[in-house]
């Protein structure tokens, strides 16, 4: 890598090959500008282990007092003392589910059409397309939804209610659309949300495809539809799947968009239908931490800590699992 | 056609594509193609729509703010305080309405009904200036200095490796739950109230993690050879580092930074417990005092209802879109202005 790089023994080579060549001036400012930059490196991670340690002990005395009533029950009733955090965890779920399944195969679409088909002027079209979309704040996907779409969703979903009344599954699924607010309504503005990061991510996997691979089988005689299956797919798989989590873990801590568009029930259960209301993990949180107190306050920030430990898990998760499928990958070839 | 150009080497006879497509010479070989072809043109077709899929969702946001912000903001809108009867739902004029669903309700025409305000956010603007521009006082120094423990001394050792992943790990991390870290810290456990500062602690909390790999980026981008010659005049790395590798890295650095700050103006979680509220610009003018944003102010509206809230909020919605992407264009502006070169 780079000169100062040589010695084996890494993070102390620079000062000391620098110090064997250089007389000692300057050692001191190096000296202190690297503690400098470690403290500053360190406090990231103390930042981390605060977050974790301040919110997991605020949250602690809903945890021991309700035990397993807290992650195993669907009673929410706070005025009640009954803390059950399964309806809204079954709420995010749904949710995040409809918002991946939407985003992604529209983002990896995006992603193939910005490497391989777009003409070069119309590829940074896209990026400014997906930047936009990114950049739109959640609380105006919430405003839209909310004073906008809500009224057609409405009659929608009643009608679709309607339609649907005599057929056994489609009646569970989508029967009783009373408000234009509710999951699916949640699921879909996720997917709008999370689809720029996921066609960002699966861009530049896809641009780590070797050329020589894809000429090869261009060459072959393969169209590209048939390249892009062959080659690109099984070659990006490990860096999609990472594509793909990220996503969901975006989708699942999102809070504003989702609060004004889920339905805000009091205490969500598990129900398959999608058209109802319903309420999901962090927006519960953003409706009531501000005035909570006591129990229901730990209660709610045990909410917090659950999603941030599920957040963790799948971001690790995500990384272990594009690592081992990269190596299986470079393995085979 | 581009679509066929690529199989055409394949191909033993001379003919060009576009005759063999209009003539197929041999009918087998013909429908072979033709089934393959059929398949690719449907999966570019797929693949084109899943862009326009995408297009429909921001023209119609974009579109919808433009169309009902744009009559309210004006100058004035920007900078007079929030009415305080923003959330009334009852104003002058109302009591044959309110009389006619509750007979029984007390309604004075005359007294005390307000007179429908004129709507401004001046403290949400002032209050979003204030809380971005302090979180970024405080995220990107911090950030930028971690980026350069990460690769120009940490490099792949094992603290930086876990610094890495660890920051990474902490882009994911829900912003609300940076919300609750600070509400329950700060607010609550140090008793220091809610404020433009915890907001701010909150927002920066959330940015620390994009400034530091988006640096890290930017700075693995300068060419060592750069290192190499500076440390070949004698030059220590923090030299180096301040005067090559830094400059060299700027315009990279300056976007990312503008991108998280983008990021942070537009998010509205982790203000939500930390902020307070503040009704007039004079008293948003504050770092250690309650105050209020854009973003907070728009959920405030629209879950609180009021007779002029939802115009209130259209406008506030147009503000906040326009204040985020000038800084994503400014940020977009200087990365591509410079790496040209």
């Amino acid at each position: 890598m780079t000169v100062v790089d040589n010695p084996p023994t890494g993070s102390a080579a620079p000062a000391g090959m620098a110090g064997a060549l250089a007389s000692s001036k300057g050692a001191g400012a190096d000296r202190a500008f690297r503690g400098l930059a470690v403290a500053a490196g360190v406090t990231v991670l103390v930042i981390l282990a605060l977050i974790t340690f301040s919110t997991t002990s605020s949250a602690w005395p809903a945890f021991t007092k309700y035990g397993s009533s807290y992650f195993f029950s669907t009673d929410w009733r706070p005025n009640q003392k009954k803390f059950g955090i399964v309806g809204f965890a079954w709420g995010t779920a749904v949710i995040s589910v409809i918002g991946v399944l939407l985003a992604v195969p529209t983002s990896i679409g995006i992603a193939l059409f910005a490497t391989e088909v777009a003409p070069r002027r119309l590829r940074r079209t896209i990026t400014t397309v997906m930047d936009l979309l990114a950049s739109v704040p959640s609380v105006v996907f919430g405003l839209v939804g909310f004073y906008v779409l809500r009224a057609p969703l409405q009659s929608l979903f009643r009608s679709i209610g309607d339609s649907v009344a005599g057929i056994p599954i489609a009646r569970n699924v989508l029967g009783q659309g009373s408000s234009g607010i509710s999951l699916l309504t949640a699921g879909i503005v996720l997917a709008i949300m999370i689809t720029p990061i996921i066609t960002s991510v699966s861009r530049e996997v896809f641009n780590t495809v070797p050329r020589n691979d894809k000429e090869g089988a261009l060459a072959l005689g393969a169209t590209r539809s048939e390249m892009i299956t062959g080659v690109i797919i099984p070659h990006s798989l490990g860096g999609l799947t990472g594509a793909v989590m990220l996503g969901l873990g975006r989708a699942m801590g999102e809070t504003i968009a989702v609060s004004l568009l889920i339905g805000a029930s009091s205490s969500p259960q598990i129900t398959a239908n999608i058209l109802g209301p319903s309420d999901a993990m962090p927006s519960a949180i953003a409706r009531n931490l501000s005035e909570a107190s006591g129990d229901f306050r730990a209660a709610l920030i045990g909410l917090g800590v659950t999603l941030f430990v599920i957040t963790m898990i799948i971001n690790v998760g995500s990384r272990r699992m594009v690592s081992v499928i990269d190596r299986r990958i470079k393995g085979a070839a | 056609m581009t679509i066929t150009a690529p199989s055409a080497p394949t191909q033993t006879d001379a003919t060009s594509v576009a005759d063999r497509l209009k003539v197929p010479s041999d009918v087998r070989v013909s429908t072979i193609k033709g089934a393959r072809f059929a398949r690719n043109r449907a999966a570019t077709t797929a693949m084109t729509l899943a862009f326009v899929l995408a297009i429909v969702p921001l023209v119609f946001v974009i579109g919808n703010v433009l169309a009902k912000g744009g009559p309210v903001v004006t100058p004035s809108f920007l900078t007079r305080d929030i009415p305080t009867t923003a959330g009334a739902s009852e104003l002058k004029g109302d009591c044959a309405k309110i009389n006619k669903y509750d007979p029984t309700a007390a309604c004075d025409e005359s007294a005390v009904k307000p007179a429908a305000p004129k709507p401004g956010i001046g403290p949400a603007v002032v209050g979003t200036l204030i809380t971005t521009g302090l979180s970024a006082l405080l995220a990107i120094p911090l950030g930028l200095l971690a980026a350069v423990y990460l690769n120009e001394y940490g490099k792949r050792n094992r603290l930086a490796s876990f610094i890495r992943f660890m920051s990474d790990v902490m882009t994911g991390v829900p912003s609300i739950v940076m919300g609750i870290f600070v509400y329950t810290l700060w607010v609550l456990e140090f008793g220091q109230g809610r404020s433009a500062l915890a907001a701010s602690l909150a927002l920066a909390c959330l940015m620390l993690p994009i400034v530091v790999r988006s640096s890290e980026e930017m700075l693995r981008l300068v060419p060592n050879a750069l290192r190499e010659g500076s440390a070949a005049l004698g030059a220590r790395t923090w030299k180096t580092t301040l005067r090559v590798v830094l400059p060299t890295a700027l315009p990279g650095l300056v976007s990312g930074a503008m991108l998280a700050v983008a990021r942070a103006a537009g998010e509205t979680a982790p203000v939500l417990f930390t902020i307070g509220a503040a009704n007039t610009v004079a008293a948003a003018t504050t770092v250690t005092g309650q105050s209020t944003t854009l973003s907070f102010q728009i959920y405030n509206l629209i879950t609180n209802g009021g007779k002029i809230s939802p115009q209130m909020a259209w406008g506030a919605a147009l503000t906040l879109i326009a204040m985020v992407l000038i800084l994503t264009t400014i940020a977009r502006t200087v990365s591509a202005r410079f790496t040209m070169r």
